[in-house]
């Protein structure tokens, strides 16, 4: 913090050298960096070591099975069925989720009466914890339409009451609803805020040019929200993958499993069956799903971003 | 430079500090050693003691983090300690869920509380083979009045291989719980006694335009009690024990039946709309309601569906309970009982003061309190006047006179058989397993867990 102001000061004054310094910058690294370590590598690491015994958490672990778990867990319909309600999240996230929250940045971002207004009621759903969310979903799904608010709707209109949360065809999109709803808020912020880096005068320009409003959108604002994008897709695909508060206490991941994601499927293993080792593999087999995506992803979008060099 | 760096020597201080409070249980205050005791636990240095006997800590976890409950374990505390001044009493109040994730972390660290909640089965057993738990059968022995005040059923789920580790202090039982109002409308007189009266009624309430049953079967539990009851009439209690014995099997055709049986229950669809995405408050609402005539349900039914009704009345005086029905031809007896309470293990370091405030806890003037007052239903003989509520009198009587009493399958069996069970049943409640997939799927979890 010193440094700034001294900017006049010579070069050598500037470089990290002396052995106070070396201090300063351990004793600011450390905290972080002990945390770090003790509470994401170590974990990790002794997960690893759990994963390759049968564990019930009572004691040391001691039966070694080597690979046993990661080969039962490839073979379990469940851990299949996981797996693909993980990407059909993915799937509806990246469809819906997130061109609603561009859609209504863009509207709110506009210049519109009672804008603010709107942005805070967008973003209020955000603020709730998952498991107020879930709560309230819950009560709004439930299938006695003297109690559940949906269905006593649909029964004014004649329907018959809808098992949301019991059809096992439809409890995936009802809990992907009830996601929709918490976080297209914060998606949406994202995008305001990477809408707000778009100079005006570009706009202006193109359309002094003649461009109409979707040209404009689709040629001007799209690819220089490019970088905010790749961070909501980002968010949102490691988000669905971890998925876990909101689905596991809606349905705990059923009726029979129809809305298992990974991350139930592990704490269903680890922390309901204490089968402790099998649900290491299993978290293990998350980690390395989410590091590949990462790197690949961060590889495929290695893109210039066009602001930056305005 | 220098004083940045003892700024940071103190925040980096700080921070260690608030990382010890963190890993150490939340009210207890001995594991950060430099603080000084300034939680509400009274510490008692070992130099300080004022009273001839050697000062001994007991630690005591429980999950009772409502009233009455909750004072009347502090008051019995207090006048333990003030009736023995060398014994500090450390009482660590935990909500259920926090209290089990809690007792898994030290219990992995090998440091078990004197005395704390449990519920028995398949966990307790566990917990008994790591060597976390205490033998007090010597003690039991030694004062058998103490032992023999304790209903043997209910004394039984505290023990394994023939030892026990603890005892019980609150005992109930599933079964039907019933809307008397809605049984004589779809022109039931009698609640049924065996398993052909019983679909019988379902069939008559169906016909009167009742929901026969309410069920939370996203919860999955409240279905397994149905297959629970039907494999105990079905198996009795010796084929149950050979297949955990491992002589038997639970292949065996009896535990299919159970399956067959409850299926011949679901083809009826006796249950509330969107039973399979219920949870048990739904379950409990619904009966409460008078919206279903009948719910499969522990001691807590009367009290829970009251809670969860719309007017927190239930359905008042037209509550009534009967057993499970008998099974005909089925080996076990229509009198047996499947339930299941709380109780206390004793850890396996603990001291004898511990065991014998244990003794105080579960003394006929303590469980009789805890009648009053409605925190359960006691477990020691001469208590049961303090069962006012005739529910609870009949729940108290019925499974005091159970020859064989089953503690839930789910709790009973190693925890992911448990787990396999609740989630299997579900399937059969869904139509995607058969009764055979069923019996199977513990079968192969009990023979993977019980070596």
């Amino acid at each position: 913090m010193q440094q700034l102001p001294a900017a006049s000061n010579t070069l050598e004054s500037k470089r990290v050298s002396s052995f106070p310094d070396k201090l300063v910058i351990v004793l600011f690294l450390a905290p972080a960096l002990i945390l770090f370590l003790l509470f994401v590598v170590y974990p990790i690491f002794r997960s690893i070591y759990f994963s390759l015994f049968d564990w019930n958490g009572l004691g040391p672990a001691v039966d070694f099975v080597g690979f046993g778990n990661y080969k039962t867990i490839l073979t379990d319909k469940v851990f299949i069925k996981a797996l693909w309600n993980g990407v059909m999240i993915i799937v509806f996230s990246l469809g819906l989720q997130l061109p609603l929250a561009l859609a209504l940045a863009v509207l709110v971002g506009r210049d519109l009466p009672g804008r603010g207004i709107f942005r805070t009621i967008f973003f209020l759903p955000y603020v709730l914890s998952e498991v107020n969310v879930a709560i309230m979903w819950m009560l709004l799904y439930n299938p006695d339409p003297d109690r559940g608010l949906l269905n006593s709707i649909a029964v004014i209109f004649g329907a018959e009451p809808v098992g949301w949360l019991s059809n096992t065809n439809l409890v995936l999109l009802s809990v992907f609803i009830a996601l929709t709803w918490k976080y297209f808020g914060f998606h949406m912020l994202l995008y305001l805020a990477g809408l707000q880096n778009i100079p005006l005068d570009l706009e202006e320009a193109a359309r002094i040019d003649g461009a109409n409003n979707f040209q404009n959108f689709f040629y001007i604002t799209l690819p220089l929200l490019g970088g905010t994008i790749r961070t909501s897709v980002y968010m949102s695909v490691l988000g669905s993958i971890q998925q876990f508060i909101l689905v596991w206490i809606m349905t705990k991941g059923g009726p029979v499993n129809a809305s298992e994601t990974l991350a139930t499927y592990m704490y269903r293993f680890g922390f309901v069956r204490f089968e402790l080792g099998y649900g290491s593999a299993v978290a293990i087999y998350m980690f390395v799903l989410c590091l590949i995506f990462s790197l690949i992803y961060q590889r495929l979008t290695r893109q210039p971003d066009y602001l930056t060099g305005l | 430079m220098l004083r940045k760096f003892y700024t940071l020597m103190s925040l980096v201080l700080i921070v260690s500090f608030a990382l010890a409070a963190c890993g150490s249980p939340a009210t207890e205050v001995p594991a950060v050693v430099n603080e000084p005791a300034s939680t509400e636990a009274p510490a008692a240095p070992a130099t300080e003691a004022p009273a001839s006997a050697e000062p001994v800590t007991i630690t005591w976890w429980h999950i009772t983090t409502k009233d009455p409950g909750l004072s009347d374990w502090q008051k019995m505390a207090d006048d333990y300690m003030a009736a023995h001044p060398n014994v500090t009493i450390e009482i660590t109040v935990l909500e259920n869920e926090a209290f089990k994730t809690k007792l898994t972390t030290v219990m992995q660290s090998g440091e078990v509380p004197d005395i704390f909640q449990s519920w028995g089965g398949g966990t307790f057993n566990q917990q008994v083979e790591a060597g976390l738990l205490k033998d007090i059968t010597a003690e039991l022995a030694a004062d058998s009045a103490w032992k023999d005040s304790f209903a043997p059923g209910a004394l039984g789920v505290y023990s394994y291989a023939g030892a026990n580790y603890g005892v019980p202090w609150d005992m109930g039982m599933v079964g039907f719980w019933y809307n008397k109002a809605l049984f004589e409308q779809a022109g039931i007189a009698n609640p049924p006694a065996t398993w052909t009266e019983f679909l019988d009624a379902v069939k008559a309430l169906k016909a009167a335009g009742i929901t026969p049953i309410s069920i939370g079967e996203g919860d999955k539990w409240p279905g397994m009690h149905f297959w629970n009851y039907l494999a105990t009439r079905s198996c009795g209690q010796a084929k149950f024990e050979a297949a955990m014995a491992r002589t038997g099997s639970f292949t065996d055709p009896c535990f299919i039946e159970a399956g067959t049986k409850l299926q011949e229950l679901l083809a009826l669809e006796p249950f509330q709309d969107g039973f399979l995405g219920a949870t048990h408050d739904d379950m409990q609402a619904a009966f409460g309601n008078g919206k279903a005539a009948m719910e499969l349900s522990g001691q807590w039914a009367p009290s829970t569906s009251a809670a969860n009704s719309a007017d927190q009345k239930g359905v008042g005086e037209n509550l009534g309970l009967f057993g499970f029905p008998g099974l005909e031809g089925g080996a076990g007896d229509a009198g047996d009982v499947v339930g299941g309470g709380n109780g206390f293990a004793i850890g396996k370091d603990a001291e004898p003061e511990a065991i014998d405030f244990v003794k105080y806890l579960t003394s006929v003037e303590n469980q009789t309190i805890i009648a009053v007052n409605g925190s359960g239903i006691p477990v020691v003989k001469g208590s049961e006047t303090g069962l006012v509520d005739p529910n609870m009198l009949q729940v108290q009587q019925t499974f005091a006179a159970a020859q064989y009493f089953q503690l839930y399958y789910d709790q009973f069996l190693p925890p992911a058989t448990g787990s396999v069970l609740n989630d299997s049943v579900q399937g059969l409640f869904a139509g995607t397993l058969t009764p055979e997939q069923v019996a199977q799927a513990v079968e192969d979890s009990v023979a993977a867990e019980i070596k």
